[in-house]
Formats: C-alpha cells, structure tokens, sequence
C-alpha cells in the first residue's frame, strides 16, 4: 500500500479586507499556499466567535487561524483589538484545557501582504502536519 | 439461601467478570460512588449509594437510534442496534431495584421500546440491602423495604460474610455457574440484619411520610392547588432533579448532522426544561411554575393514575440531596399533605 | 444573627419599605435552606431561616423580583453583593426597587464535607461556638466549623459589602492574599497532557443537567445558545467528550469578565466539577494581561473584554507553560 503524506485540514478565516485581499494578491503573484487551507470570509476577524474555533475543530480541522487587519488598521476601526482579547484569553483556555496551543494562531496580514499570507499559510501547515490528527477536540461522530 | 464469606467476595467478583461484563459502585476521583466495570483491583464503594442512579444500564443519557445516509434523492435508513452482551450489575439498592418495574411500565408495554427490552433482557441485577440508611432515605413512604431488595439475586451483609439469594431464574443461575464459592446456610442472620435496618429507618426523620392529599384519581384537586406557585419559586429550572432520578424516563430525540449523514439519537430530557416538549405551536407550558408542576403530578398523580396506583417515585432521596436550592419531592408532597381538605 | 435579619424585616416590611422579602426559608434537615420570596409577617416568622447552610446565592432572583410591584428586601452576603453589582451594570437589575440589607460572612459550611466525615442519618445539627454538634440517628459527633467550611469560602476574595443599603454586623475588608489562583497555577505548571488528563477526568463527569449555568449570575441570557435550536450548537446532552468540552468552555468564555467568582456553579454541581478553575482561569489571565479587574466591584469600571488598549499582547504568545 502507497504510504500517503498526512495532510492537515486547516481553516483559515480571513477577514474581508485585509488578509481575503491578501490570499487574492498571493494568488496574483503566482505566490503558492497549501491546498489544505480553506478560506472562510468574515467581514472582521472579530466576526470570529471563539464557537467557530470549536466547531471547527469538531467539523475534522486539525489547525485554526485567524487572519486580519493589522492592529490599528482595522475597517471598523477597533474590531481587530477585541479579536485580539478574545483569542488571547480563548487560546489560553486551550492551553490550559491541554489542547495543543500550535493548533490556532492569529495572523495580522494586509491586504498587500500576499507574501506573507503565503508564508503565513506554508509555516501554519507545516506546525500543525507536524502535530499531527487533531484528537482532543475531536468529535467522533464526524469522523468518516 | 447461600453465604459467601468475607475473603471470598472479589473470587466472587472474578467468576463473573471471567464470563460477562460486571458493574459495581466504586468511588471516583471525588470520592463519590458511581457504577464503574469491575477489573482486577477494583474495589466496592461503601457507601449508601451512587450519585447517578442505576437506570443508565437500561436507559442511557444518550444512544444512537438509527442512521441516515442521503445520496440525491435516495435515502438510506440505517439500523445502528447492536447485539448486547450479557451483563451484571451488583450492589443495587432497594430503591433502584424498584425504578426498574417502574421504567418497565413504561418502556415494555405497547409500543415496546426494543432499545430498552434488550438490554433489560441480557442484564442481571444484583441487589445490596441497605445497612445504613441515610436522612434522605424515603423508600418506605412508597412501600418499598429497604431490608429486602428486589432484584435477581438479593445480597445481605452480615457479620462475617454476605448472605445471597436467588429470587428469579437468572440469579439461580447465575448462583448456579458460581456455586463452588458458597456454602448453605439459613436466614437467621438476614433477618437480625434486617431487624436492625427496619428499626434504623423507624428512627429516620423520614419514617412518617406518607401519600396523603396525592394518587391516582386527583389530577383535578392537585393541579389546581395554590401552593405550586409559592413551591416552584425558587427553581431554577435545571434538569438536575431530572438527571439524577431513577425514574424519570422522558427523552428527546434529535438529530445531529455528522457533514456523511445523519445521526438521530435520543438523550434525557427534562420537564424543567423551557423547551421540553415544545411544539410548532409553543411551549404548553410557559413558565417554571406548569413546568414545576408537571414533574411533581407526573410522579404523584398522573402515574399512579395509570400504573394501578404505583407511585413515580422510589424515595431514593438523590434529588434531596442534589437540588441546588434544596427543593424537592419530599417538600412538595408534605406542603400537598398540609392543606390536602381545604 | 437569624433574630437580628428576622427583626429587621419585620420592620420594613411593617414600615412599607418593602412589601415582599427575598430570604430563605425552613427545610427537611437541618442543612437544606430553599431560597424563598415572604410576603407576610406571619410567613416570615414562620419559616424564615439563616445559617451556615444558607450558601445560595440570592441576585439572580433580582433579575426576576425586582420587576415586580413594589420594593423587595433582599439579604446578601459578601460575595453576593458583587454579583448584584455585575447585574446592575448590566441592567438587569431594577435598583430602585430593591432594598439591600448586606449580611456579614465568615463562611458557609458544605454538606459534602460532613457527609465525607462518616456522617449519615441526620437529624439536627446545633450550630454554637465555632462548632457544629452533628445529631443523627447513629450517634452525635461534635466537630469544628472550619473543618466543614466550603471550598470556595476558604479562598475567599472579599469580605467587604460592595452595595448595600444597610448591614447587619460588621462589614469586612477585601481579601488580599486569598489564594484562589493556587490551584489555577498548579494547573498551569503542569504539561498539556497532564492537564488534558485532569480535565477530562472532571468534565467526563458532566450530566448536562445545567445546574451551573442556571444557577449563574452571570448566565442571565434570556435564551442560552446551548438552548437556540437556531444556533447550530444547540445540545441537551454530553454526547461525548467534545460536547462537554463545547459547552464549559463557551459557557466560561461568555461570562469572562462578568464572572464576579461567587463559586456558585461548583457548589450547585451534581457531579463535583471544580467548574470555578475554569473561570478563575480567565480571571488570572485577564489580571495578569490587562490589569486588576474584580467584575462587580465597580459597576461603572469597563470590562477587560469591552475594551483594549493599542499594546495588547498577542494571542500566539500563550500563558501556559
């Protein structure tokens, strides 16, 4: 039997204005990021309720993140600093809950920054294909 | 009759743990009792009862009813039911014993619930006498005797052993397939034991508890009586009572969307729940007072009402001693008593 | 003390201050104290009780008794003062209509920890000289209070009344070294699969009976997302292992910062879940990251979520070791 790579399923919420424009702009400059990485758009990173995070997980991703506007940047002028208390404190919890803090992750990416959402995309891969299966906040039964 | 001695217990544990699975109250990481599967190592709790109480052998919190897979317009309805092994559950009290005839009241008459039958039918239920009851203990306001459990096969403990007897076909022969470990013996020290409970619990502060002003044939007089209102103040509406009862056997059934299919399984619901039994025309009972009194006429007087005058409750007394605010049945049927001619 | 708070209701009661009074009322035993609304003289000195098995926490019930018709006197404890603080902040609490007599605390007694000292088959327990002589039917026992002092009152944060419009006795000072983070750090010092196999050792015990969330100050929703058949999260039962975890996490999350650490939800827990380390946990985070914040302290303060300040730390730096 062919030994298949483990592909991490990652998901990647993007707020509208900034980091969505900046995978765009990777995509433009023939910049690559893995395929694993699914795309969600919110129209602000502080769209993202931390139950996303969780039903994320539980729907089979084994990596979260979460790309916005560089603080101070933000198209709604503060969203992005309330992202950035809410994740603080829910990824502690994690931590503290023994879930493997490598699995989420907060990216501040602009919207001509295709480089780094590249970058951002390949090194958030790699962190989490070297974690391997998400199992501690797994839900069984959406398992195949 | 049979007698175990003291030393031979767990060899008794082993014999049958060598065949089919064994469930026995054990202390868990809080120093609470709760039925866990027996092993090599692990010990029997000593005290008065589990936390959880013992339907959850033939009434889980949750278990999967049926499948579906959908592919276009095609349905699939998968069967999900598994074969049950045989299995053994020992050190039930007098109480619990008797929350299962009154679960099979419920779950095996028309329309059987199979989901129920076949574990009901491949479990053998090892009943404990009390020794020590507690101040929470009201199993004799129901007419149960804590001194002599139902049960399969009924275990006393006396002085320097513990004493078994069979009372149905599958405790014979489960005693039967064990027989090498028992020696025979008569019922004079079960009946000091039991005197000595007996007289314990005549001493209780429960003892005098009785079903006056509730039963069958009252829905009227009970549901329209003031004193709900003033009762169901203070109730939070969490399904605590609800979850820690032996008796109660209402559910929910849903559905769960699994991104392959669906999952309809079915979990504990809870009459104290603002959405329990809600319909596309509401809920029929909006506030914590209907829902309040729904559980305590359900218990008290629609049961007896149509189980030949059986009560819903067994006087375990975990919802006396579980309630976050102190509020249960015993409250509720004293306050019911009080006023019960006006 | 019952006498003093008794005395003291009759008289507002008499005077029309108030036409109702939120207390609490007689049990079974001597340890089981149901939360009560009297609206009558005659009701009061008939089943008004207070003693060291009075634990619950009576604000929440504010939410309810203070839309009613007239002022409602209302007994609170320390602890509960900041919860009632938290509410009126978040204006679910009718202050105006609400009379608020602080009572003083040195700790309320746990049941469980009696019953863990062998005893069964109560039947009175005198309360008198820091000692509780225990009547049951197999015997009496006398042991010390402290021995019996709940959890959650052996680290407690404040003995000083937050809001009141009067006390009876003495109002104490704000705890300084309370050591309620000791077992939060101890948590935190250990590894993740440690802590993973301590968490799940508690919440596998979840019965989803929501106990803890009902009971809360804090979870005031008029319609909890666990409850939202529109939610998409919506659950009645610990299915396994990730539910449970959902639920307790989103349920600390929504009340961090709100959470006044009243340690309601662990003391009404059927199952013994020590559900506070889980609040504390952002409690400690939020004083360690954003600076001291006490919810319910000052109902005028912002709370550490409802606002920021533009040197935040970032999420990916992590707390833990």
């Amino acid at each position: 039997m062919p030994v298949t790579e483990y592909k991490p399923k990652i998901v990647a919420f993007c707020c509208n204005w900034c980091s969505y424009a900046g995978a765009d702009g990777a995509g433009s400059a023939r910049l690559s990021y893995p395929a694993e990485v699914k795309v969600i758009r919110v129209p602000c990173s502080c769209r993202v309720n931390p139950m996303f995070i969780l039903r994320a997980f539980q729907r089979g991703a084994d990596g979260v993140i979460i790309a916005g506007c560089h603080p101070g940047d933000c198209h709604y002028t503060s969203g992005n600093y309330f992202t950035r208390r809410r994740m603080t404190l829910l990824f502690s919890m994690l931590d503290y809950l023994g879930i493997e803090r490598e699995r989420t992750r907060v990216e501040w990416i602009s919207a001509a920054e295709g480089a780094k959402f590249s970058k951002t995309m390949n090194e958030f891969c790699a962190t989490v294909a070297a974690l391997g299966e998400n199992k501690r906040l797994e839900d069984l039964r959406c398992k195949k | 009759m049979k007698k175990l001695s003291l030393a031979k217990l767990y060899d008794f544990f082993a014999a049958i743990a060598a065949k089919e699975a064994l469930y026995l109250p054990v202390n868990n990481e809080v120093g609470k009792a709760e039925y866990k599967r027996w092993s090599e190592g692990v010990e029997l709790s000593h005290q008065l009862n589990t936390l959880r109480s013992a339907k959850d052998f033939f009434f889980p919190q949750t278990e999967n009813l049926m499948e579906f897979k959908m592919e276009g317009k095609k349905i699939d309805i998968i069967d999900t039911r598994e074969a049950c092994d045989d299995f053994v559950i020992f050190g039930v009290r007098a109480c619990d014993a008797a929350s299962f005839d009154i679960l099979d009241r419920v779950y095996l008459v028309d329309p059987v619930d199979s989901y129920y039958k076949n574990r009901r039918e491949h479990g053998t239920v090892i009943t404990h006498a009390c020794g020590k009851p507690a101040e929470t203990c009201f199993c004799g306001t129901f007419g149960i005797d804590a001194a002599d459990p139902k049960g399969d096969i009924t275990v006393w403990d006396v002085e320097d052993g513990y004493v078994f007897r069979a009372n149905t076909e599958k405790g014979e022969k489960l005693m039967a397939a064990t027989a090498d470990l028992f020696e025979d013996t008569d019922d004079k020290a079960v009946k000091a034991e039991q005197d000595k409970v007996r007289e314990i619990l005549a001493k209780m502060p429960l003892a005098d508890l009785t079903t006056e002003g509730v039963g069958a044939g009252l829905t009227k007089e009970v549901f329209d009586r003031p004193e709900w209102a003033s009762l169901s103040e203070s109730c939070l509406g969490c399904g605590t009572c609800t979850f820690v009862c032996p008796t109660c056997q209402c559910y929910d059934i849903r559905d769960f969307d699994t991104g392959h299919g669906i999952q309809r399984f079915r979990c504990w619901d809870s009459c104290m729940y603002s959405d329990f039994t809600k319909m596309s025309a509401g809920q029929p009972r909006p506030t914590q007072l209907e829902r309040f009194r729904q559980r305590f006429m359900h218990k008290l007087v629609y049961f007896p009402d149509n189980n030949d005058g059986v009560f819903g409750c067994v006087g375990c007394g975990r919802c006396l001693s579980r309630c976050p605010i102190s509020m249960n049945i015993v409250k509720v049927m004293k306050t019911l008593a009080k006023g019960g001619n006006k | 003390m019952q006498e003093m708070m008794e005395k003291r209701a009759l008289e507002l009661l008499a005077d029309g201050t108030v036409n109702r009074v939120l207390g609490w009322s007689v049990g079974e035993f001597p340890y089981d104290m149901t939360p009560a609304v009297f609206r009558s003289a005659e009701d009061l000195k008939d089943r008004f009780v207070y003693n060291d098995f009075c634990g619950a926490n009576l604000s929440k019930y504010l939410i309810k008794e203070s839309k009613g018709e007239g002022k409602i006197l209302v007994f609170l404890k320390p602890c509960d003062t900041y919860s009632f603080n938290q509410l009126i902040a978040e204006h679910r609490i009718k202050r105006e209509n609400v009379y608020v007599i602080g009572i003083e605390c040195y700790g309320k007694a746990d049941l469980e920890k009696l019953k863990a000292m062998g005893l069964s088959g109560i039947t009175g327990i005198q309360m008198k000289n820091g000692e509780y002589v225990v009547e049951t039917v197999y015997g009496n026992k006398t042991v010390k209070a402290s021995d019996a002092t709940a959890e959650r009152c052996l680290s407690c944060k404040s003995k000083k009344h937050v809001v009141f419009d009067e006390l009876i006795g003495e109002d104490g000072d704000v705890v300084e070294d309370c050591n309620r983070f000791d077992m939060v750090e101890k948590l935190e010092a250990m590894t993740p699969d440690e802590r993973f196999a301590f968490w799940r050792g508690e919440l596998s015990r979840c019965i989803r009976c929501n106990a803890c969330r009902n009971v809360c100050p804090a979870c005031s929703c008029e319609q909890c997302v666990f409850d939202n058949p529109n939610s998409g999260v919506a659950q009645k039962a610990a299915v396994n292992s990730f539910e449970e975890n959902m639920f307790h996490i989103i349920r600390a999350f929504h009340v961090a910062g709100r959470c006044t650490d009243c340690g309601e939800c662990s003391r009404v827990c059927p199952q013994h879940i020590p559900l506070h380390l889980l609040n504390r946990k952002f409690i400690k985070d939020m004083n360690e990251f954003y600076g001291e914040y006490q919810a319910g302290a000052d109902p005028d303060a912002r709370p550490p979520l409802g606002t920021y300040t533009k040197g935040d730390r970032e999420p990916n730096e992590g707390g833990n070791k």
